[in-house]
């Protein structure tokens, strides 16, 4: 049982092996929870920045987010713009003569649930953590709103509740995971750009889109052990 | 040993004490018992209320709109894209409770034309020029069955 149970872990773990990868699962049972995104099929819509707020009561001010996406435009010249109108939640509206553009693409953005989370590391008194199942989450009751992990996370998915005086993020909708439904933003995705699975589970959808896809993670430098996987990444985008 | 270090221990030791008791009574229950954190705070977070219904939970009633959507471009699509978030409507059907986004802006949000939107994921026409003496795109398309009477 045991060695059957190794042999799936390292077969589906060995994509992550890859230095730039270093997220291999702790050795418990259970589910490991991945996402993976598609920058290649991603329309623009917003959909999930906006049923993200929805969902998970997140501040309307446009600088409040636990999702949002980013339309980046590679000029002719070489300059970069990054844009990103109040998340996307009102859609996207080009802003540069077509002529300009060399290439230009959606980048959602989120927590990256990393299984080294630089976020988790630097809470003072423990409020913050991964949990069993590899989620990053926050203990509300717990969080004393110092704003560390804020200023730690690379990734710029955190930020300090108004009301609540916490620290907020992603939990890639855990109340919704626990109840075997699909997190909001991955819903309500039309594109189906955004995918969410268990790593460990070789027939899961996720995985299957790692087999077939060359992903990449974001700032893999940083050896975070991102477990948000792109599709489509290239060197612009940071 | 001489009576005033024997005075220190005692004090230390009460101090150590105190400290433990208190220590005792202020860290919760369940902290350390995944991690290095609270483990009733995964119970916490897990019990929140959901916004956002179920796809199944729609088709339970609306099986009709599923065989009609089947071989539909908006096959595959979750209700609640257009019409979420809907748990209201679920826990209770009304047809007052359900979002029924429609407009142009709304249906825009996807097939507007957009340099950075891929063109082979999705039909893009400029919703600014396409047919501007309709106002509302449902005039025309069925969103669950897009070209059903049209050429």
């Amino acid at each position: 049982m045991a060695a059957a149970g190794t042999l799936v872990l390292s077969s589906v773990s060995r994509p992550f092996n890859v230095l730039l990868m270093a997220s291999d699962p702790p050795p418990e049972e259970g589910p490991w929870w991945g996402i993976a995104i598609d920058i290649t099929t991603c329309i623009g819509c917003g959909m999930c920045a906006r049923a993200c707020k929805m969902e998970n009561d997140v501040p309307d001010e446009p600088f409040y987010f636990r999702t949002w996406v980013e339309q980046y435009t590679v000029l002719n010249n070489g300059e970069v713009k990054i844009e990103s109108p109040n998340g996307g939640i009102d859609g996207f509206k080009s802003s540069v003569p077509e002529e300009e553009i060399f290439k230009t693409f959606f980048v959602p953005k989120m927590c990256n649930h990393c299984s080294k989370s630089p976020c988790t590391q630097v809470c003072p008194v423990g409020a913050t953590f991964e949990s069993p199942d590899g989620v990053a989450l926050v203990d509300e009751k717990y969080c004393i709103g110092c704003g560390y992990c804020v200023q730690a996370c690379p990734y710029g998915c955190r930020y300090l509740h108004p009301e609540k005086k916490v620290a907020d993020k992603c939990t890639l909708c855990y109340h919704r995971l626990k109840n075997g439904l699909a997190p909001a933003c991955m819903e309500v995705c039309p594109s189906k750009a955004r995918i969410y699975g268990n790593l460990r589970d070789r027939d899961s959808e996720i995985v299957r889109f790692l087999k077939e896809h060359d992903y990449q993670v974001l700032k893999p430098h940083l050896n975070t052990g991102s477990k948000l996987y792109y599709n489509g990444l290239t060197a612009e985008i940071s | 040993m001489p009576a005033q270090i024997n005075r220190i221990l005692l004090l230390f030791t009460a101090f150590i004490g105190l400290f433990l008791v208190v220590r005792h009574f202020l860290i919760p229950e369940t902290f350390g018992q995944y991690g290095h954190y609270r483990g009733a705070s995964l119970d916490d977070i897990s019990s929140r209320e959901m916004v956002f219904a179920d796809k199944e939970d729609c088709f339970a009633c609306h099986d009709d709109i599923m065989e009609i959507l089947e071989n539909e471009m908006h096959a595959g699509l979750s209700c609640l894209i257009c019409h979420g978030p809907g748990r209201e409507h679920v826990d209770d059907p009304q047809l007052g409770n359900i979002n029924k986004e429609s407009g142009r802006e709304f249906c825009g949000r996807c097939h507007d034309i957009h340099p950075s939107r891929p063109l082979d994921v999705v039909n893009q026409v400029d919703i600014k020029t396409h047919h501007t003496e309709k106002t509302n795109c449902i005039e025309c398309h069925n969103p669950h069955a897009l070209w059903e009477g049209m050429e």
